[in-house]
């Protein structure tokens, strides 16, 4: 089963199930969840809370694991990809460390990975480069604005080699005007790493204006309802969000979203 | 516009509370020490106006509330017209009392700390340990200092480090609950970032645990140098001791010299107050250099 995945293919997951057993009995987040994640593509995860979006993202970095159906990363189960340091994870939160300068908090992993000195210091200019924040380095996290801070975290995700971007709702805390310019380097980012890049959002507009794949997910029990191909080329200015082609996609999105949705009294 | 005034933000209200302590102490001083002069004028047949019963509360040899100015004088007199080396000095006595709390605090914290790793590490000493720690701190210090003192004299060690050992006793407490929770503290998506970066243990804990818990350790060290300082004082006291804050305390109680027990007291709370002022600089050090905010 393992070897099955072509050899392009980044994450692939059949049948996926996880159950979580609570104190109110199981619940069931994730089920049927059949995917493929082909390398170089901007995979956007879509849907309510509860849907399973966020904890599908953590089951591949292997911070939850499946309790049915396989999974693999790389060819490889989750945890042998976590031990090869496949994959940089940005959280809903910057997560920076406070007692450490930004650059410090660029060098926590290539310090954890043993890269020399020097690497590091290479690494550090490169990634800050990267994420628009050359010449706050030696800044202390407060010190920097809370789409600043994220984007600090970004760079500490992109620092070490590891192919795939692992994104659960980076930009959620940040207000729009934030959020449409990180969007957009985003963008440039993505093109400029050819990473490939995994992005839990709850927002329509993000999801199809950053993403080559939409995942609609809805919840009670978690799973996949809608899988979009979309059609927008590969570069995109913000003001492609009026097209028709865009506002298509859009709807199709809403509409999936409106499908899986069950909000009946009972629950 | 609001500019900090040391004189009204910190000498007013301070100074107040000190100048109203003062004068109730001088109160206590007239009500509590007038009763032997009546009894002393009684005897002698004659009776005592309350004009020349006044200053007589306040310059008995052995009172039983020694004033204020004698306290300071008896202070004075032991602190500077003494030589150091005096066994009549009171910074002899201090220091050697001081010498026994470092060495009690110092092997306390570095117990605590190592107490506090292995029960956060490992679920079993959790459960283990940790009523075990608790139920230490509930025997009273004063039942088990004596046994301490006299197993140790048994085995061939006395002076310095039975002393010293009690302070452990007491300090390692406040360390091991502070450090539990400070070792604790990290969030969980701090926990899951290392786990994604694939980190060990010992990297886990050298980046992550120890750094969060300095706030943590601060405030328990200042806890726990305290609490060394009233070790090392009560370690003093069933020996019958010769030398030490507790053998001035012990030593004027037997002859009921007041003035003596107070003036070690008054010591003693400001060699506590030095030793703390101490460790909250070491707080602000360690926290300026971690980056906090100013």
């Amino acid at each position: 089963m393992l070897s099955m995945a072509p050899a392009n293919t980044v994450v692939s997951a059949s049948d996926l199930g996880l159950t979580f057993q609570t104190a109110d009995g199981p619940v069931t987040a994730l089920t049927g969840v059949n995917l493929n994640v082909e390398k170089g593509d901007f995979v956007s995860f879509i849907g309510p809370s509860g849907c399973g979006k966020t904890t599908f993202l953590r089951v591949i970095a292997d911070l939850e694991k499946p309790t049915s159906g396989t999974i693999t990363v790389n060819g490889m189960t989750p945890e042998e990809a976590r031990r090869q340091r496949a994959y940089g994870y940005v959280f809903q939160a910057a997560a920076l460390y406070p007692w450490r300068t930004i650059e410090k908090n660029i060098a926590l992993p290539l310090e954890i990975m043993g890269y020399s000195r020097q690497d590091q210091k290479a690494r550090i200019d490169r990634t800050l480069d990267l994420v628009n924040l050359s010449g706050f380095g030696k800044k202390y996290p407060w010190q920097l604005s809370g789409g600043m801070q994220q984007r600090a975290s970004i760079a500490r995700a992109l620092a070490f080699d590891a192919d795939l971007l692992l994104m659960d709702e980076p930009f959620g805390a940040l207000d729009e005007i934030v959020r449409d310019h990180l969007n957009e380097q985003l963008l440039k980012l993505w093109a400029a790493t050819q990473k490939t890049i995994c992005f839990v959002t709850h927002s329509i507009p993000e999801a199809v204006y950053l993403s080559t794949k939409i995942v609609v997910m809805s919840p009670r029990p978690g799973r996949v309802t809608d899988i979009i191909e979309s059609p927008l080329p590969k570069e995109r200015p913000l003001d492609i969000r009026e097209t028709p082609e865009f506002l298509a996609v859009a709807h199709r999105v809403r509409e999936g979203l409106r499908a899986g949705h069950s909000y009946e009294e009972h629950a | 516009m609001e500019q900090a005034s040391f004189f009204k933000d910190r000498l007013l209200p301070i100074g107040t509370v000190v100048l109203a302590l003062i004068v109730l102490w001088y109160v206590f001083v007239v009500v509590l020490n007038a009763p032997f002069e009546r009894d002393t004028a009684a005897r002698a047949g004659t009776t005592i106006s309350f004009s020349e019963l006044l200053p007589r509360t306040m310059a008995q040899e052995r009172p039983v509330l020694p004033a204020p100015h004698q306290v300071l004088a008896e202070l004075w007199d032991t602190t500077v017209n003494k030589a150091i080396t005096s066994k009549r000095s009171l910074v002899y006595h201090a220091w050697v009392t001081l010498s026994a709390t470092l060495m009690g605090f110092g092997m306390g914290a570095v117990l605590g700390i190592l107490l506090a790793v292995a029960i956060v590490h490992n679920r079993a000493m959790d459960r283990s340990l940790m009523p075990w720690v608790i139920a230490s701190q509930t025997i009273p210090i004063l039942a088990i200092a004596p046994m301490i003192i006299v197993v140790l004299n048994a085995v061939g060690i006395s002076g310095l480090m039975p002393k010293a050992l009690i302070s452990t006793y007491l300090s390692f407490f406040p360390v091991v609950v502070g450090m539990v929770k400070g070792l604790r503290s990290p969030e969980q998506i701090q926990l899951d970032l290392m786990h994604t970066y694939n980190a060990s243990a010992s990297q886990t804990f050298w980046k992550l645990r120890w750094p969060c818990s300095m706030p943590y350790l601060f405030t328990s060290l200042k806890v726990a140098i305290a609490i060394s300082l009233v070790g090392a004082i009560v370690g003093e006291l069933p020996t019958g001791a010769v030398a030490g804050l507790g053998a001035r305390l012990l030593a004027g109680s037997y002859y009921g010299q007041t003035v003596q027990i107070w003036a070690a007291l008054f010591m003693a709370a400001a060699v506590a107050a030095l030793l703390v002022i101490i460790v909250g600089f070491a707080h602000s050090l360690v926290l300026k250099r971690m980056g906090a905010r100013a």
